[in-house]
């Protein structure tokens, strides 16, 4: 999540469909565009707004990774180093035995890695006022576009223009 | 995504060319030359009975009195038994595979139509084609159980069930109910059937929808293809017991019905990925875009796991439960008949779980068509070697191996699979027209 600071220009609309045609026209238009923010997903929006790919995917791998990690070390320390124990008349290292723990705790480290993850790289926290929202309906019935009028060259009334024109049904200045 | 794209064309026709033919029956003359050699070898005599017999004394030595009893009465007929043993024994192994492959077929038709799913209508004639295979594999199979059974089936055997006498087997007699040969060939004769006409009849809706179009043939395909998923949810289970787990009869896993759907679906996941990728290599199915083949690879990835599961499911409770009469099963494949089915045992493993899982584990590599190519063949070679380490232990035991008989029938079933896919191909436009759904498929995208 990019810092918010410095002024904004919020454009409002009011269905998914025209946000989703809207971004390719005003991005062809030159205009940059920061962020949309929407009730729920829109298929194809990260694609039109030319977002990076999320790499949460590679976080997860690693998170996996270390839980398979820590359960092999854990079973193979406390049941076959530390204290070795046979169970059912096998060896006190024996992988077939280890691999229900090991799948488990590779998933659980995945899953709690990924969510707690996703969670502060998107400033979701109950704790944290990183920011503002533009608009606080974006989280009801309405799709907000958020252009950062510092990392646009074109200006203010230009940019404001293509917003209505592009179907906005209101154009709204923030400023952080 | 999807948006920004033009939606190619749906009127395509696939053409079976004579070059393709041409290359069939070359591939197929190669396998017919390689099974020829095999024989040749096979019946003046491989070497390596030697050492398979001092493993032999091993296994019964380390099983006790379970392996003592009635499965050395086993292994002394097994020796006796002929170089074609191993011939029959592959007959079964690949019919029983492309059987599976096949009617997967209609097993992934039938639940896309229950599920009313709307993403597959583009490539659904892929599937389509593959179960009119069934009848080529059922006639060999009929065939080689007349000609081979006793070979291949010791609970075929009449003397086992003689009270008293020497053969006299407690443990089959109590199965006879279930696994003897009127009731056996009986069955094996309704699953094709069923099977095939099923299919046909799902097949005939299909192909009047392109005419006609409208909803009707739609609503009766979802009755009959969730008819197909009740029939074969019984038969799935039936048949893998008779066709792979009647070859061990004494040994028995409640897990296996499972374990051999899961095998078959898999590879018949990658045989529609496969056919998929290959056609648009070829030019056909435009219309099948990213987001289609990551799906298939998704299933291709999900399904390799759910086998392993399954695998893995019913090796564990065996192995940590360490009952003699269970854990034979596995002993046999590690230091039986020579060791020779532990490299098999573990290629599998590879195959079917490793490769596919860490190839196709990233988002891109779905979608990638050479990436899709090496783990759809990993995976639809992978089974060929499940069913082969199921099978042959069990049949072929110490005459089995893995050599120019193997690797010649695979190919000429692989050839003639794909001659008869080809040919349902050609009859039909490549992309149903007229499927109800086939708007959203057009326009699937999962971003």
């Amino acid at each position: 999540m990019a810092e918010l600071s410095g002024k904004y220009l919020v454009g409002v609309y009011d269905d998914d469909d025209t946000v989703l045609h809207a971004v390719p026209r005003l991005r062809k238009a030159g205009v940059k565009i920061q962020e949309v923010y929407s009730p729920f997903p829109i298929h194809g929006m990260d694609d039109a707004l030319g977002h990076p790919r999320t790499r949460i995917g590679i976080a997860a791998f690693m998170f996996g990774v270390t839980g398979c990690c820590v359960a092999l070390t854990l079973m193979i320390w406390t049941m076959g180093i530390d204290w070795p124990m046979i169970v059912g008349g096998k060896d006190s290292i024996s992988l077939p035995n280890y691999i229900p723990i090991t799948f488990e705790l590779t998933v659980l480290f995945t899953a709690f890695g990924m969510v707690t993850t996703f969670f502060i790289s998107n400033g979701l926290s109950p704790a944290a006022h990183k920011h503002e929202r533009f608009d606080v309906r974006a989280t009801d019935n309405k799709f907000v576009m958020a252009i950062n009028l510092g990392r646009n060259s074109m200006s203010e009334d230009e940019i404001s223009r293509a917003l209505r024109d592009s179907g906005a049904e209101e154009v709204n200045i923030k400023q952080f | 995504m999807a948006s920004a794209h033009s939606i190619p064309s749906i009127e395509e026709r696939f053409e079976f060319t004579s070059g393709a033919k041409r290359n069939l029956i070359i591939g197929g003359a190669i396998g017919a030359a390689l099974v020829v050699v095999g024989v040749y070898l096979a019946a003046t005599g491989g070497g390596g009975h030697q050492e398979a017999e001092a493993a032999h004394g091993a296994v019964n030595a380390i099983t006790g009195h379970a392996a003592a009893g009635h499965e050395a009465a086993g292994h002394a007929e097994e020796h006796h038994v002929s170089w074609l043993t191993r011939i029959w024994a592959n007959l079964w192994v690949n019919a029983v595979y492309f059987t599976g492959i096949s009617v997967v077929g209609m097993f992934f038709i039938s639940y896309n139509y229950l599920a009313q799913a709307g993403w597959s209508a583009v490539f659904k004639r892929v599937p389509e084609a593959m179960p009119a295979f069934l009848p080529v594999t059922g006639i060999i199979m009929l065939v080689v159980f007349f000609l081979g059974g006793h070979d291949l089936f010791h609970w075929t055997h009449s003397e086992v069930y003689e009270v008293g006498g020497p053969e006299y087997d407690e443990v089959l007699a109590g199965k006879q109910g279930y696994l003897n040969t009127p009731f056996f060939v009986g069955r094996m004769i309704f699953y094709f059937v069923a099977w095939y006409f099923m299919w046909r009849k799902i097949r005939q809706f299909s192909l009047e929808e392109d005419q006609i179009g409208g909803t009707e043939l739609y609503d009766k395909s979802i009755r009959l293809g969730t008819a197909f998923l009740v029939v074969f949810g019984v038969t799935s289970s039936t048949s893998a017991w008779d066709f792979v787990m009647s070859v061990d009869p004494h040994w028995f896993s409640t897990m296996f019905g499972w374990y051999t759907l899961a095998s078959w679906h898999v590879a018949g996941l990658a045989v529609i990925t496969l056919t998929v990728v290959m056609l648009r290599e070829r030019g056909y199915l435009k219309a099948v875009n990213s987001s289609h083949l990551r799906d298939l690879g998704k299933f291709v990835f999900a399904f390799s796991i759910f086998w392993t599961y399954v695998w893995f499911a019913q090796f564990l409770l065996i192995y940590y439960a360490n009952q003699p009469e269970e854990i034979i099963y596995f002993i046999e494949r590690f230091r039986g008949h020579g060791s020779i089915f532990k490299a098999p045992f573990f290629i599998t493993l590879f195959l079917n779980f490793f490769l596919p899982f860490l190839v196709l584990m990233t988002r891109d590599s779905k979608f990638t068509h050479s990436i899709l190519k090496v783990a759809c063949w990993s995976v639809i070679i992978g089974h060929y070697m499940d069913f082969y380490t199921n099978i042959m232990p069990g049949s072929a035991g110490d005459t089995a191996g893995f050599g120019p008989l193997e690797w010649g029938f695979f190919i000429v079933f692989i050839c003639g699979f794909v001659w008869s896919m080809a040919t349902q191909l050609e009859k039909a436009n490549l992309i149903p027209k007229h499927h109800p759904m086939l708007e959203e498929s057009l326009h699937h995208d999962i971003a």
